[in-house]
């Protein structure tokens, strides 16, 4: 997947301590979000990289699976920074949506919150907003079809060029 | 060869939409010899081009016009711009369909005789009975290569199967097995047997599921008697002084018009679209639209009520193995008021994909106990609701005041509110299903909201009376001899059933009907 690239130079830990983390596993460079643990970096447009960055928790807070890297919550919010350069309206919905998660997280901001009940009770709050509805709206199509992910949950997806499952397993449950 | 035919050849009759309804009739009157045109809104997509992947299938075959949604129902909320999962291709939605091909029961023709008045509710019996749709329903299984019909053998079932069939056996169910299905359990008819992939609702890649696409079509062509013209989307059905159509005005690939004539005109667009035309066509003779003396064109939506219950065991089910629908329950689909309810409704097996179960199994659902669920997702099973709905006449497909589609025409609005009946079914089949789990074991189940229609019916409905309905018994509309109704709009109520079956049946008996005119010089 292009959107997400890997980051092949590496940063500093002096770097790092810099920049400042975000969350545990996130920092900002430039217009980029980069996560040093799994190497890779997504390039902003049109958001705020410390937008994209917040989203990223955002869409992981909707939908937290434990399982899944932050690299799928990554390439799963990309499409709003697309979506945001092509249309100011949805820049402004997004920018003053994750402007507001910020306000009422208070000081730290949304990403500044360590439980994830207590970001999870701020979406309680907001969740009938534009805002929050066009994000998880998105989000639903755009985390759960990524075929990279399907393993993961167990689904096998296409099986045509398999010669579908009638040698290969639609009958064989056993603990019936 | 298929047959071109001239803009201005006035001898044919024109069917608009090639799915269930329209291809049916569109081969059936070629067989006997009946020049036909059928214009179909949406282009030919080859079963071998069909695609395993959910979203890319429905960006693929789905009908994805703009239309708006109204009224009480959840769908309203969660899918306001999609009442209806239906397809714009050659085959119409008989290629997403599952196959589940069941005849409807002697009463469901009789809903207002045997259930009585009911409030709100707008029943009328059928002006035909099952008697009279015997012999074409024997046709049509025939036809369709249904599974216990006909000497052919069921499907095998899947693990999604056996985990219903266990349950209905704990719960006492006796009716239970995998279906009759139209899908080859083996070769027949030309066309190879199932492989269970598992992509039922996103084209059968194997051609083993029925659907006019490559069936009814091409058999018709075959006769040099139909011409199928893809991306060809009726925008108004023209009459003459006398009251009688002459013509469909009809935009193709590029949006430019085309008026092409007829003797007979056949509107087979599926309950949404067909009703739209005939509101969308109105004239200074026909102010209300055509064939709506009756005020009845567009009213009455029913499409089933529906919902689905998930569960999820300890243990791996990997329902989406093989075919989608792949055991029925027909204990529940009586009628026996004493559950507190008319009418009855079928248990169907059901799978989603993951791309599809994050979408529907709880539309808007969020956070960790959504989350949960999807987790277990190779560890859950699933089953279908169909059960008779009520007719209403507020539930109805309008044309938008504002809006209008890409050809200029105001577009669909959809507005749907259940019944106080549908309810109490749907929360009596809620609690059934969910037991059916929890006798195999279930650790968590879900009672899943009705998805965006896949059973559009009623908007041009059958009657004895002209004041009552749309159409006669032969889906003639009362008000104009030469305009037909080919599709489920006919239906007079929904009956508990799958409708394929009952459209294609209807489809073969009006083909006889019109044929018969035809010959007689009356049309
Ligand atoms: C996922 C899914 C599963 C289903 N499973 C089952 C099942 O197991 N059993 C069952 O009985 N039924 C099932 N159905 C329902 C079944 O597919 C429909 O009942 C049936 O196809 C309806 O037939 P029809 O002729 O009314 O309309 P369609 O088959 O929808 O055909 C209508 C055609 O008309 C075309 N059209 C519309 N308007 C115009 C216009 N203005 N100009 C030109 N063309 C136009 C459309 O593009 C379309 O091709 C299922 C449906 C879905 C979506
Ligand atoms: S499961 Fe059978 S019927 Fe369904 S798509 Fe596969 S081969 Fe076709």
């Amino acid at each position: 997947m292009a959107m997400v690239h890997e980051n092949r130079r590496g940063i500093s830990r002096r770097e790092l301590l810099k920049r400042g983390t975000i969350g545990a596993a996130l920092i900002i460079s430039g217009r980029a979000v980069i996560s040093p643990r799994d190497a890779w970096g997504l390039e902003t447009t049109a958001l705020k990289p410390e937008t994209t960055a917040t989203l990223i928790v955002l869409a992981r807070d909707i939908y937290p699976h434990d399982q899944l890297a932050d690299r799928f919550y990554a390439i799963a919010v990309k499409g709003q920074d697309a979506k945001a350069a092509e249309d100011p309206a949805h820049r402004t919905l997004i920018e003053d949506g994750i402007a507001d998660l910020d306000r009422r997280a208070g000081s730290g901001g949304y990403r500044g919150l360590g439980w994830e009940d207590d970001r999870v009770a701020i979406l309680r709050d907001i969740e009938t907003t534009p805002f929050f509805q066009a994000v998880r709206g998105d989000l639903v199509v755009s985390l759960y079809n990524q075929k990279e992910i399907w393993p993961i949950f167990g689904y096998e997806g296409e099986s045509y060029s398999k010669g579908g499952y009638i040698d290969r397993g639609f009958n064989d449950i056993q603990w019936l | 060869m298929a047959a071109p035919y001239d803009l201005n050849d006035d001898s044919v009759v024109v069917i608009i939409g090639s799915g269930a309804g329209g291809g049916t009739l569109g081969n059936e009157l070629a067989q006997k010899g009946i020049d036909v045109v059928v214009l179909e809104a949406g282009s030919r997509i080859e079963y071998e081009d069909f695609i395993n992947d959910e979203w890319e299938s429905f960006a693929q075959l789905a009908w994805l016009d703009h239309r708006t949604t109204g009224g009480g129902w959840r769908v309203h909320k969660d899918f306001p711009n999609l009442p209806a999962w239906i397809v714009k291709a050659v085959g119409g939605t008989t290629t997403h369909w599952a196959g589940a091909s069941l005849r409807f029961q002697e009463h469901e023709f009789k809903d207002l005789t045997t259930y009585g008045k009911i409030e709100g509710a707008n029943l009328l019996d059928w002006p035909i009975t099952l008697a009279d749709l015997e012999p074409y329903y024997a046709k049509a299984e025939d036809k369709m290569g249904v599974t216990r019909t006909n000497g052919i053998e069921g499907l095998p079932g899947n693990n999604n199967f056996k985990v219903f069939k266990a349950g209905a056996d704990k719960l006492g169910y006796k009716e239970c097995n995998t279906g009759r299905m139209a899908i080859n359990s083996a070769e027949r008819d030309g066309r190879m047997g199932c492989q269970q992939t598992g992509f039922c609702f996103q084209g059968c890649k194997w051609g083993a599921k029925w659907s006019t696409l490559y069936t009814e079509i091409p058999k018709g062509e075959a006769t040099g008697r139909l011409e199928v013209r893809p991306n060809s989307h009726v925008v108004k059905i023209e009459h003459d002084k006398a009251g009688k159509v002459t013509g469909v005005v009809y935009a193709d690939t590029d949006g430019k018009l085309h008026e092409q004539k007829a003797r007979i005109v056949c509107v087979a667009g599926n309950s949404i679209e067909s009703p739209r035309l005939l509101l969308n066509s109105h004239s200074s003779m026909f102010p209300d639209g055509l064939a709506n003396s009756s005020g009845q064109v567009g009213k009455n939506y029913m499409r089933h009520t529906t919902g689905s219950v998930y569960a999820v065991f300890e243990k791996p089910v990997h329902m989406y193995r093989g075919t989608t629908m792949a055991g029925i329950i027909r204990d529940e689909a009586i009628h026996d008021p004493s559950r507190g309810f008319v009418g009855g409704y079928e248990l169907e097996t059901l799978s989603l994909g993951l791309p599809f179960m994050a979408a529907f199994l709880d539309p808007g659902g969020w956070g960790r106990s959504f989350t949960s669920a999807m987790d277990n997702y190779p560890n859950m099973a699933g089953m279908w609701i169909v059960g008779e709905d009520m007719p209403q006449e507020q539930n109805a497909v309008k044309l938008h005041p504002e809006l209008k589609d890409q050809y200029g025409m105001p577009i669909p609005d959809v507005s749907f509110t259940d019944h106080p009946n549908d309810i109490a079914m749907r929360n009596h089949a809620y609690q059934r299903g969910q037991a059916l789990y929890e006798a195999v074991g279930a650790i968590r189940s879900f009672p899943t909201p009705p998805y965006p229609s896949t059973h559009n019916l009623g908007t041009n409905r059958m009657s004895e009376k002209a004041s009552d309905g749309v159409v006669n018994k032969w889906g003639q509309t009362h008000d104009i001899r030469n305009l037909f109704i080919s599709d489920g709009s006919q239906f007079t109520t929904g009956g508990a059933e799958n409708p394929t079956l009952t459209i294609v049946t209807l489809a073969i008996r009006q083909a006889d009907h019109i044929a018969g005119e035809m010959a007689a010089g009356t049309i």
